[in-house]
């Protein structure tokens, strides 16, 4: 396993996963069989754990709506919080988990339509959870910058056309 | 009314750029790969330090020479990256490296005295040598050499009014580079006729394979050496208008005055975001350098395929495809690739008269907008061979 050219891969898939295998091969000076041998390996290793596209909704007309949720839990005798986490990640509503260091233990990122909607969720889905001890939801208002991409508007090419 | 112009200045030819892009300008909706600076924008956190630096009101000259601080940096980055060792009291910060060019010839030239340019090259160093009342001696790399400068072509033209050897290297427009053992027979020629050797290395981050070796580096050659350079290729910051010159203290304190009375001193944001970027931004030049190298790959392999020929380029961000077999002038060749396909690629005949038959393509843009262009070059291509 060759893990800078792993790196050298991973970095040019993660901002842009439509590269073609011959693209790649030549923009890495590999063979087009290694470029895919390699990612045919990250995919069963689950390093490559997807291909996403990065949407800005805001500009469709579907109402979607997202929040994050602060979560503070008592971990379970035996378990931790691996558990927990599990119980919650489950749901499809939820499209990210993370265990946090400081004031709470969960940082749980919900989609839906609406603020009714989700707060539906985390007081009859979340909350109730034994081991769940409080929650905080947060509402997300704009969306600057996702996936270190900026959404506001795509960059244009200012320079003059021709310079020496 | 009478003539009130210079004439010196009248016959200066303009720049064959200049006429191309008054076509091109002409054409919204061409697409170009004919820009000869970076597509990244400058790294933000040097742009925020130039931000902070209005805020908090500094909007003064600098000493002539530059802030002190920065020109501190200057020479610890040459050091590190170059192994050139400089103080600071040797490097002037210049208004890019256009003005450091030209600082230098005014500084160095008596009339009548002759510099040895190599081309092709960037279309200011005969204007500059010329102005400063000097004589330009051409010569015409060859791409068999892979425009390397041979020591064979510079005993060819060697006078004894020769005063200085120019080169440019990695090269715009040609891509190529010297390595230390290009460099070696050019400094021993230089030491053992008795010439300053003026480098323009501002693409000097910007090699692929091998790193950059300054000539000012080698043994007993800074006394006879001037290094421009600047930070609108490596950083990203065109439009910063920075660059600087480094040389022998006797030359330096000369030079300065030039500067002086000239520009006064760079401007003062560009130096304060300066200093950021040599000393926090190491991993941005390497990212870009990355990318760049990703996109010659690319066109090399693509120009192979289309059956351009061209030398791989192993510096800057140009490829130098050879349009000979085509049978027509490179200015004839990107007119009309213009007109037909709507694509702006500078002629090479832009950068002397042994760029003619060549192109110059930057790769200063991103992969899909290289493949557009690629695809429609390649259908002008197969149009001609038809």
């Amino acid at each position: 396993m060759n893990m800078e050219l792993r790196e050298s891969i991973l970095k040019l898939i993660e901002k842009n996963s439509r590269l073609d295998l011959k693209d790649l091969a030549i923009m890495l000076d590999i063979s087009e069989a290694d470029v895919a041998n390699e990612i045919a390996d990250m995919e069963k290793e689950h390093v490559i754990c997807g291909y996403h596209t990065l949407i800005d909704w805001e500009k469709t007309s579907k109402d979607q709506l997202t929040a994050m949720i602060e979560v503070k839990v008592t971990p379970q005798r035996g378990q931790g919080f691996d558990m927990i986490a599990e119980r919650i990640y489950n749901f499809p509503e939820v499209k990210a988990v993370y265990l946090m260091s400081g004031g709470y233990d969960f940082m749980v990122m919900l989609e839906g339509k609406t603020m009714k909607e989700i707060s539906l969720f985390t007081s009859s889905k979340l909350a109730p959870l034994e081991s769940v001890v409080s929650t905080v939801t947060h509402f997300v208002l704009k969306k600057y910058k996702d996936h270190g991409t900026i959404l506001e508007a795509k960059k244009v090419d200012k320079r003059q056309v021709v310079t020496p | 009314m009478r003539d009130f112009l210079s004439k010196q200045v009248v016959e200066l030819e303009p720049s064959g750029i200049r006429k191309f892009f008054d076509i091109v300008s002409e054409m919204p909706d061409a697409i170009s790969l004919g820009v000869g600076e970076p597509d990244f924008d400058t790294p933000w956190r040097v742009r925020e330090e130039g931000i902070y630096s209005l805020e908090k009101g500094r909007t003064f000259y600098t000493s002539n020479a530059g802030l002190k601080e920065l020109r501190r940096e200057i020479c610890v980055y040459l050091d590190r990256k170059y192994q050139l060792s400089y103080n600071e009291n040797e490097i002037i910060v210049t208004v890019g490296g256009s003005e450091g060019i030209d600082i230098t010839m005014r500084t160095v030239l008596n009339p009548g005295d002759e510099v040895i340019v190599a081309q092709p090259s960037f279309v200011s160093y005969l204007p500059c040598i010329t102005m400063a009342g000097g004589v330009p001696v051409v010569v015409n790399l060859k791409e068999e050499d892979k425009f390397k400068l041979k020591r064979e072509q510079l005993e060819e033209v060697v006078t004894d009014k020769t005063k200085a050897i120019f080169i440019s290297f990695p090269n715009n427009p040609t891509g190529a580079i010297m390595t230390r053992e290009d460099l070696e027979p050019i400094a021993e020629f230089a030491k053992e006729h008795d010439l300053l050797v003026i480098s323009d290395e501002i693409y000097s981050e910007l090699t692929y394979g091998t790193k950059h070796v300054s000539i000012g580096s080698f043994p007993e050659m800074k006394e006879r050496t001037i290094v421009v350079n600047g930070f609108s290729k490596a950083f990203a910051m065109t439009g910063w208008r920075l660059g600087y010159v480094a040389g022998p203290s006797v030359i330096m304190k000369q030079m300065l005055k030039v500067h002086q009375y000239v520009i006064m001193a760079a401007p003062t944001t560009s130096q304060y975001a300066a200093i950021e970027a040599l000393r926090y931004c190491d991993d941005e030049v390497e990212e870009m350098q990355i990318a760049y190298n990703q996109r010659r790959r690319y066109l090399v392999h693509a120009f192979e395929k289309m059956g351009l020929d061209c030398f791989e380029p192993e510096g800057a961000f140009y490829i130098f495809p050879s349009i000979k077999k085509f049978g027509m002038t490179s200015e004839e060749f990107a007119t009309r690739l213009l007109n037909e396909q709507k694509v702006a690629i500078v002629p090479g005949s832009a950068f002397g008269e042994c760029g003619e038959g060549y192109l110059r393509v930057s790769y200063a843009y991103s992969i899909e907008e290289l493949k557009e262009a690629l695809g429609r070059l390649n259908t002008f291509i197969k149009g001609l061979e038809k």
